[in-house]
């Protein structure tokens, strides 16, 4: 029997340049998952997009067909005409987005939005499309259905908008569903929960599903076959197992070298000196005042809460925690970025034995004196580097700032700078808007060092790269914190990132500080129910350890559905226990 | 291509896992902002044609006595309100070069009305480079070349002339010096205003922020016109047309800032939390360093955008303005003041030509609408 789709040959191309889309083959049978996987600029996107024909207007399909549909209705979507290929959209092919924030309509309701698939390809009358758009509701894991449909999106989290958009792709029972990263901008938990009910639909529907994703834990989880695409070629494709199992293709052999995991089986490691502290943290609270809007009393917003932490020198201290959980407040305070409520006290000690300063009350002097010593790594490498200022620039404004040796001296530090994050000197003279991301990112690595810092403050800076550049980047970080005797305070979402880089790692949820301890112990033996899920949540490139849902559901959902011993509501937490030496839990005693 | 026996695919063309780490992936994007700008910008034709028009008029505003072929208020008591005369190569199917047919004109009592007639049996040859009125070439040297004229015995009125027989030709290139400086002016003093009202209020945030804003309301709530007219009323009737001049296009300066303070604030307000302006005051660097260095040079693009949208508003306040009689005087020209003649409907109808200045009015500021539009469409290069 012929596949449902059929994608033969397909070549997609902009301008007169050499094709980003070339040669791609796969198919896609009823029921069955294929996984689309490759980094950014590999041309996957595109190749999804062009099934639906909804391609950028520069882009030139130039060759190649896509075969879709079963026996008389089988027909080449690429020559379809337009009328005919929008009754297939929506309809028997429907597509998932990347961002949920964006790809539902702000000023339409949930429901309304959802059931208009049906009124335009169902001819159904709005009560008898409402009433299967709550069934669908229902059925993609709405609490109350009825409220979900009067929703407007800017009400539901990130979670449920997009659980609306598989809902709006699912409701007129389509016949494949196109999935373009669906759960990449999602939290962890949240994905494995997305994750997990796309499989349940998808063994409900039987429909096929082509998933787009570069994260080899999703396509383990999720995909029977899968196509690697690397800048615009596949490097193999294959069932899943065999392709995960023993990769064949020197690319797809990196991509899995590359893939950051928790360690298989961890065993509790020691606890770290508690002398010769760098940073400290001592009670850390931070409160926003947030107006309510209209005439009602302000609200408070607790974004960190007694946080205690602490960093000595030569180490990595890694917060780990979801959207919202704090971690970046804490980084920033811990900067002298942002004030934090009385009460608290960060202590910086530059030098091993020294008196330490507290951050919160220094002078305009000394306030610059400290900004020598404590540097930051930003998330984004592409708004990190203005685009105004040549590599030389950036890498030197630094020791402008601080008014360190003369033109010469301040180039050839720059120079230095580079050849330490592996870079070409030469690079000194273009524009940062020249390179791809991971190469910006070891720029702003350079830019970090050029003053000497002794405490480096990493926020997420490798969660908006591709895998193999992440691994790269992460290592690199570790050559320098060993090669110049730095420190880090390492800010991720990513607990596997964290378990490669991090000494100590404290899990936040929600400003609170839930579980604390060396990343192997922490692996060997979690104790708090939002630490396991987290770790349970993680998807591993690895078919034989599926993501284990029962599990985060127990950790991920609200703190009032905790067990009895960990449960607490709001911010009346219990304390942090040291349940062995260096590992610390908040529990009830 | 090799197929394994498990019904994998496997791509055979050579594959070098090391990458180069410091090759440059997009080697067009290793260029000066004013560079990709200008790449794009390109591509905009009408943006591009309305550029280069412009660039040609604001050239040719020192050697206007040059073009034109009279001085702005040489009148020729013979020609009242004559009308436009055409400019001819062929006579009785024979080529002699661009030549004029004289004319002799009369009162019409019974209409009471100029009519002119021509003569077509006499072509009489343009001169070229002819020595004619002294005239100031760039304002300062005096010179006495024309580029055309008419020959003696008769007239070059290419638009026709007004009531007093001014060259209306001769009076719109020597109108363009004023009304399209006025302009330019107006600009850089709400530019200045702007700019820093703009950054102060948007990098600071808080009060100052507060202050700026109601300031701008206040000021946008002002009805303009009135305001426009006291302002000019203002003016001592006894100052010489430059001062009024000047005094003109810093008043629609004053009022025209509120917009651009307002983009210069939203923009910043937006740059700001762009991570390098963080990571540059992490670094240490205080506000006017951030302000000077990170913030101004990447929304200088866009306040350069905004500024040619405005221009157009600045002459045709400073039209409205001459057009009601409150901005400019005569023996200034600008061509608000010319148009002030074409006031009575009446004139309009019998002597259209006196409302042609409205023409390159509206040349000049559809011009520069596309050239802003092109500018603002080529703004961020690094986007594709």
């Amino acid at each position: 029997m012929a596949p449902l789709l059929d994608v033969k040959n397909l070549s997609i191309g902009f301008g007169s340049a050499p094709p980003v889309v070339a040669g791609v083959n796969f198919s896609v049978s009823s029921g069955e998952t294929l996984a689309l996987v490759g980094e950014s600029g590999s041309g996957k996107t595109l190749t999804c997009r062009s099934i639906l024909r909804i391609l950028p207007k520069t882009a030139q399909l130039r060759q190649g067909e896509v075969m879709f549909g079963t026996g008389e209705a089988r027909a080449n979507l690429l020559t379809l005409s337009q009328r005919d290929i929008r009754d297939i959209r929506g309809n028997r092919i429907s597509m998932i987005f990347q961002e949920p924030m964006r790809s539902l309509s702000p000023l339409h309701r949930i429901g309304n939005q959802v059931s208009e698939v049906l009124t335009l390809h169902r001819d159904m009358s709005a009560d008898e499309a409402k009433r299967d758009v709550l069934a669908t509701f229902e059925r993609v894991g709405f609490a109350d259905p009825e409220r979900a449909f009067r929703a407007y999106p800017f009400e539901m989290s990130g979670g449920m908008r997009q659980r609306a958009m598989i809902a709006m792709a699912m409701v007129a029972k389509p016949d494949l569903l196109i999935a373009d990263e669906p759960t990449t901008a999602l939290d962890v938990t949240t994905q494995a929960q997305v994750l997990g009910l796309m499989k349940d639909l998808q063994r409900d529907t039987g429909m096929a599903m082509i998933l787009v994703t570069h994260d080899l834990g999703v396509v383990a989880n999720m995909a029977d076959s899968v196509v690697v695409m690397n800048k615009g070629h596949v490097m193999e494709s294959g069932p899943a197992p065999a392709v995960l199992g023993a990769p064949g293709h020197g690319y797809t052999k990196k991509l899995f070298a590359a893939a950051p995991m928790i360690p298989k089986d961890p065993t509790p490691a020691d606890p770290l000196p508690d002398k010769d502290l760098i940073l400290e943290l001592n009670n850390v609270c931070k409160t926003y005042t947030v107006r309510a809007g209209g005439w009602r009393a302000k609200k408070q917003v607790h974004a960190c809460v007694d946080v205690n932490l602490k960093l000595p020198r030569g180490k990595t201290l890694a917060v780990v925690g979801e959207s919202g959980s704090g971690k970046t407040t804490c980084a920033r305070i811990a900067l002298g970025a942002e004030v934090p409520d009385e009460g608290s006290r960060v202590l910086f000690r530059a030098e091993p034995g020294a008196e330490p300063v507290c951050i919160n009350d220094l002078s305009r002097a000394e306030k610059v004196a400290f900004q020598r010593q404590a540097q930051m790594v930003f998330q984004d490498p592409y708004s990190s580097l203005s685009p105004r200022m040549r590599v030389q620039e950036a890498l030197t404004e630094p020791m402008e700032i601080h008014r360190i040796g003369d033109r010469m001296a301040r180039r050839d530090k720059a120079a230095e700078m580079l050849r330490w994050v592996g870079l070409d000197p030469d690079m000194l003279a273009r524009y940062p808007h020249a390179f791809s991301g991971g190469q910006r990112q070891r720029l702003s690595i350079a830019r970090a060092l050029t003053l000497d810092p002794v405490l480096l403050v990493c926020d997420e800076p490798t969660s908006a790269l591709d895998v193999s550049v992440q691994e790269q980047i992460l290592s690199l970080l570790e050559r320098i914190r060993d090669g110049m005797g730095l420190s880090y305070l390492f800010i991720s979402h990513d607990l596997a990132v964290v378990a490669r880089i991090a000494d100590e790692v404290a899990v936040m949820r929600q400003g609170v500080v839930v579980e604390q301890a060396p990343p192997e112990t922490l692996f060997y033996n979690p104790r708090h129910p939002y630490t396991k899920a987290l770790i349970a949540a993680q998807p591993e490139p690895d078919v034989h350890r599926p993501i284990d849902l029962a599990e985060v559901a127990r950790g991920a959902g609200s703190s009032c559905s905790w067990p009895d011993m960990y449960r607490f509501e709001g911010v009346d937490a219990p304390d942090l226990i040291q349940i062995d030496p260096g590992h610390k839990v908040r529990c009830h005693v | 291509m090799s197929t394994l026996p498990d019904g994998r695919f496997i791509d055979d063309a050579p594959y070098d896992p090391n990458v180069d780490l410091s090759a440059p992936e997009r080697s067009d994007m290793d260029a000066p902002n004013w560079v990709l700008v200008w790449r794009k910008f390109r591509k905009h034709k009408l943006g591009l044609i309305s550029g280069i028009f412009l660039l040609l008029a604001y050239m040719a505003i020192p050697f206007a006595g040059f073009i034109s072929p009279y001085t702005p208020n040489e009148r020729s008591a013979d020609h009242l309100y004559h009308p436009p005369q055409a400019i001819n190569f062929w006579h009785e199917g024979e080529f002699i070069g661009p030549f004029v047919y004289p004319t002799v004109g009369s009162a019409d009592l019974e209409n009471f009305q100029w009519v002119y007639e021509t003569d077509t049996t006499r072509p009489m040859p343009l001169q070229f480079f002819c020595k004619r009125t002294e005239y100031k070439l760039f304002f300062l040297i005096p010179a006495d070349r024309h580029l055309f004229c008419a020959p003696e015995g008769a007239t070059v009125f290419i638009f026709g002339s007004d009531r007093l027989g001014r060259d209306v030709f001769s009076r719109i290139s020597y109108g363009a010096q004023l009304s399209l400086t006025v302009g330019l002016i107006g600009i850089t003093v709400s530019f200045i205003l702007g700019i820093g009202f703009g950054a102060i209020a948007g990098y600071f945030g808080g009060w100052v922020d507060w202050v700026v804003n109601r300031a701008i309301e206040i000021l946008r709530s002002l009805p303009e016109l009135p305001l426009w007219l006291a302002l000019s009323a203002a003016v001592p009737s006894n100052w010489g047309p430059v001062s009024v001049f000047f005094i003109i296009s810093i008043i629609l300066g004053l009022l025209d800032w509120p917009g651009l303070a307002r983009a210069v604030r939203s923009k910043f307000l937006s740059l700001r939390e762009e991570e390098y302006v963080r990571a540059a005051e992490m670094m240490g660097a205080k506000p006017s360093r951030v302000i000077r260095r990170h913030l101004l040079p990447n929304f200088m693009s866009h306040l350069i955008a905004s500024a040619t949208l405005s221009i157009p508003a600045m002459i045709l306040g400073e039209t409205a303005l001459s057009f009601l009689g409150l901005g400019l005087r005569a023996p200034a020209v600008s061509w608000g003041v010319m148009l002030n003649d074409a006031q009575n409907l009446a004139s309009i109808e019998i002597y259209p030509w006196t409302a042609i200045p409205m023409l390159p009015i509206i040349i000049v500021v559809l011009a520069f609408n596309f050239l802003g539009d092109g500018l603002r469409d080529s703004l961020d290069p690094y986007s594709d």
